[in-house]
């Protein structure tokens, strides 16, 4: 099952950049980020079963970066949301150079 | 339960979560409310650990349910009913049309880059089956033997992890924090 689950972990991965790329929402830009490393976390699981449990503890500590993650940008976009009362990332452009 | 036999019921069962995965990820992708979006990339997460457990890694399909789908995904929506979000305006103009169309142009060069990385030379293993993994948890249970590379070969990791909890914890706190000038939260 290793090559089936490496192209849905592709797929999945692919479809998070599009998000990440192609959304306006910065919301769904974070969770496109999950979606991302849950791919990545697929690819992890399949290779752990042919290569030992390296792989598997990996995945544990994936996710609890993704929870860190999520827990500063979802502050952040509080934050913002506090000044400008928007989540579109057109509109957040106090950094542009 | 353990090795799981390749079967067909086992192959439909793989390709058939699989299939919701993408389906869903896709939909998720696509729709414009941020709430709806949710929830089906809460169904992705929910097949991706059913492939979990498929991959004889029951203990990592338990937490993707636990503190994915149960604990991040909860943080989003709460985020997003928070903020009170709608749905997006519908945007059809021609900068909006050339980002779809970088973005689809960019998802089929990823992946096939990355489809081409699998035809690679194999990794060095040493004896290994596809069944040790399996045979092990049968005889240890799911959680010892990631728990013990985990305390002993990754230690260092585990401990950078949890600095970096506690940093995300104090940072959130202090970016989340309402000072004394602002408002209370309106919706846009």
């Amino acid at each position: 099952m290793l090559p089936e689950s490496l192209a849905i972990s592709a797929i999945l991965f692919a479809i998070g950049v599009v998000g990440v790329l192609t959304r306006r929402n910065v919301i769904i830009v974070f969770m496109s980020v999950e979606l991302m490393l849950n791919a990545v976390n697929l690819t992890f699981v399949a290779f752990s079963r042919e290569y030992g449990f390296a792989g598997q503890v990996f995945v544990v500590l994936v996710m609890t970066v993704a929870a860190a993650e999520a827990a500063v940008g979802l502050a952040i976009v509080i934050a913002n949301f506090r000044h400008r009362h928007t989540v579109d990332l057109q509109a957040i452009d106090l950094l542009k150079g | 339960m353990y090795p799981l036999a390749p079967s067909l019921l086992y192959d439909v069962t793989f390709y058939l979560f699989g299939l919701i995965a993408i389906v869903s990820a896709i939909t998720f992708v696509t729709r414009r409310s941020p709430v709806s979006a949710a929830l089906w990339l809460v169904n992705t997460m929910f097949c991706l650990a059913a492939l979990y457990v498929l991959l004889d890694a029951p203990f990592i399909g338990a937490i993707q349910v636990l503190v994915y789908a149960g604990a991040i995904m909860v943080v989003f929506v709460f985020v997003v009913m928070l903020l009170n979000l709608g749905r997006e305006p519908q945007v059809a103009d021609r900068r909006h049309r050339l980002r779809l169309a970088g973005g689809a142009a960019v998802a089929l060069a990823l992946v096939a880059l990355l489809s081409s990385a699998q035809h690679g030379a194999p990794l060095a293993a040493e004896a290994w089956s596809r069944d040790s993994v399996a045979i092990i948890q049968h005889a240890e249970g799911a959680v010892a033997p990631i728990a013990r590379p985990l305390f002993t070969s990754y230690l260092l990791a585990f401990e950078v992890t949890s600095v970096l909890l506690l940093v995300a914890v104090v940072g959130a706190v202090v970016v989340g924090r309402r000072r004394g000038d602002e408002g209370p939260i309106r919706a846009a």
